[in-house]
């Protein structure tokens, strides 16, 4: 049944639905309310989870790690400096093969302070070791948050895995939101195999263990695999929640309206939906363009994203947030997938829309615009920015 | 696609409104959305809320520049805000306020459509004390929604809030706006 609801509410609908054993979590904004709804639902014997609200992310991540390692089924949720306190924790999680699945509420980094959406933070744990979905919609951060639970889950996989979605563009943005009833949600996600539990005293195991350089080096080999290996599970997890929910997942990456596309832009989150929008408005006057999203950005899908621009004449690469002294992350990421293309359009960089800057359909027409343009160049341009 | 943009000052239930009209919406089967001015909340001061209605998936996800109606709940935001700026062709200039909607155009200079109906004045009869509801009613009449889907989601959604006493008298409030809205003539 179609419902309004914030990107909060869709997530905490899913987490209500996964009913995760332990959720340890503090709160900042813009991701709070996805704590206050999930409180709530404790507090009302909705789930039984244990809600540990610890005195700060860094505990949260900690706590999450406790309980993973002795074979709970875990969540939490955090924005900006959460994370960037978090992710200490974070590479301990993935390096312990722990399958937690966080909310991400995308928000600036400090200084200055500001509560509003880039993704400084997605991209500060970039490297950590977790797998990272972008989301468009808030129907997205429901669908995904279910599916990122299986893939974290697999076998082969045991990851956390982090869940983006804009902060209040798609949290505090009420809009259509078609949840799965209790009952598939819950079959579709299934029930944790612990491996190897902490709790399992009868086969005693050590986590969290030393290692020298006789051993560090394969342990985190092992551990790129099992980040290498959600390409595979996240095709198939998303393929049977598309066919459960009505829903036209197909890949790592959306294309919309690439098959002719001369120019495109690369993207991803709430922007994608803007850039649609544009899209549709130089089409109807019969320019070919096109937008490609990326749902998966970490394990990050070169090949399909190579294929998708191959037939492009110039494409803009749009990255919420600087990684300084260097290119955009995204645009990075698309460069290394094009480095080995014979085919392969030209590229432009633009950071748009730090810190809440709005970002509006007439900045994806300037993208576009200036596509027509476009050069070999290796230099950053803006969206929306006063200069 | 309808777009909406709410001048109200914080903790006069603009935003609730804005949700609230989002529902109602929904129970058309229509695409919503509904966000208030992302930013500190205060008490008092100036804020704005957003809706977009459509009988296609939203996808866009700017602020509205563009409205198609733009709603002034206090009326002291008219001159500062200058709401009516930006306002579509053939939008409408929804105003809270004692004056009519001739003067709000001397006031303005707004050469479009206003209905100017005092939501204040209508809250105080119904014994409810907040324009906000009234203010729905009103926005409700000028896109046109059928009276029962209006009355319906105001009855469920602040039904789990309030008092059957205040549901009654909220629920005249917004009827009165809504037949005022509607029969208002253009000043």
């Amino acid at each position: 049944m179609r419902k309004v609801m914030t990107g909060h509410k869709a997530v905490a609908e899913a987490m209500r639905q996964i009913e995760p054993d332990v959720v340890a979590v503090y709160p900042i904004t813009p991701q709070s309310e996805i704590a206050e709804y999930y409180a709530q639902y404790v507090h009302d014997g909705v789930v039984h989870s244990e809600l540990v609200p610890v005195e700060s992310e860094h505990s949260a991540m900690s706590a999450c790690v406790g309980a993973a390692a002795a074979g709970a089924r875990v969540m939490t949720a955090t924005s900006s400096q959460g994370l960037a306190l978090m992710v200490e924790v974070l590479y301990i999680a993935a390096g312990m093969r722990l399958p937690i699945v966080m909310a991400l509420a995308n928000r600036s980094l400090s200084a200055p302070i500001n509560i509003h959406c880039d993704h400084a933070d997605a991209y500060l744990a970039r490297d950590a070791g977790a797998f990272q979905i972008f989301c468009e919609s808030a129907q997205e951060a429901y669908d995904y948050t279910l599916i990122a639970q299986r893939i974290a889950e697999h076998d082969k996989v045991r990851i956390p895995g982090i869940v983006n979605l804009d902060g209040f563009t798609l949290t505090h943005t009420s809009q259509v939101v078609e949840p799965l009833e209790d009952e598939a949600a819950k079959k579709f996600v299934g029930p944790l195999k612990a491996l190897y539990p902490l709790l399992d005293v009868d086969h005693p195991v050590s986590a969290g263990t030393f290692a020298m350089p006789d051993y560090y080096f394969e342990l985190k080999r092992a551990q790129a695999a099992a980040i290498e290996e959600v390409a595979n599970v996240f095709l198939k997890v998303q393929q049977d929640y598309a066919s459960l929910a009505g829903r036209r997942y197909a890949g790592f990456i959306e294309p919309y309206r690439m098959d002719d596309a001369e120019r495109a832009v690369v993207v991803m989150g709430s922007t994608a939906g803007t850039a649609k929008v544009a899209v549709d408005g130089l089409r109807k006057k019969g320019e070919k363009v096109g937008v490609l999203k990326v749902w998966l950005y970490r394990p990050f899908p070169y090949a399909e994203v190579a294929q998708a621009l191959a037939t492009v004449q110039a494409a803009a690469i749009l990255d919420r947030a600087f990684s300084f002294g260097a290119m955009g992350a995204l645009y990075s990421d698309v460069a290394a997938a094009l480095a080995h293309s014979e085919r392969r359009p030209t590229l432009a960089n633009y950071i748009y829309g730090l810190g809440g800057r709005d970002v509006t359909v007439d900045q994806i027409l300037q993208a576009f615009a200036e596509l027509k343009e476009a050069r070999p160049e290796t230099r950053l341009r803006y969206l929306g920015l006063r200069e | 696609m309808n777009e909406i943009r709410w001048h109200g000052r914080g903790g006069q239930g603009a935003k609730t409104a804005s949700q609230i009209l989002a529902q109602i919406n929904l129970r058309e089967g229509k695409f919503v959305q509904s966000f208030p001015e992302f930013g500190p909340e205060r008490s008092g001061a100036p804020m704005r809320a957003y809706n977009r209605i459509s009988d296609e998936e939203i996808r866009v996800h700017s602020a509205v520049y563009s409205p198609d109606i733009a709603v002034v709940v206090d009326e002291t935001l008219l001159e500062a805000e200058r709401p009516w700026e930006g306002l579509k062709e053939g939008g409408t200039l929804v105003v809270n306020t004692s004056c009519s909607a001739k003067e709000i155009r001397g006031r303005t200079g707004y050469g479009g459509r206003i209905v100017a109906l005092d939501a204040d004045r209508i809250a105080r009869a119904a014994g409810t004390g907040f324009a906000n509801i009234p203010m729905l009613g009103a926005v409700a009449a000028v896109l046109g929604t059928p009276w029962e889907l209006v009355e319906e989601e105001v009855r469920e959604t602040m039904g789990e809030r309030i008092s059957r006493d205040m549901l009654t008298k909220n629920i005249a409030a917004l009827r009165t706006a809504y037949e005022t809205a509607k029969g208002a003539s253009d000043g």
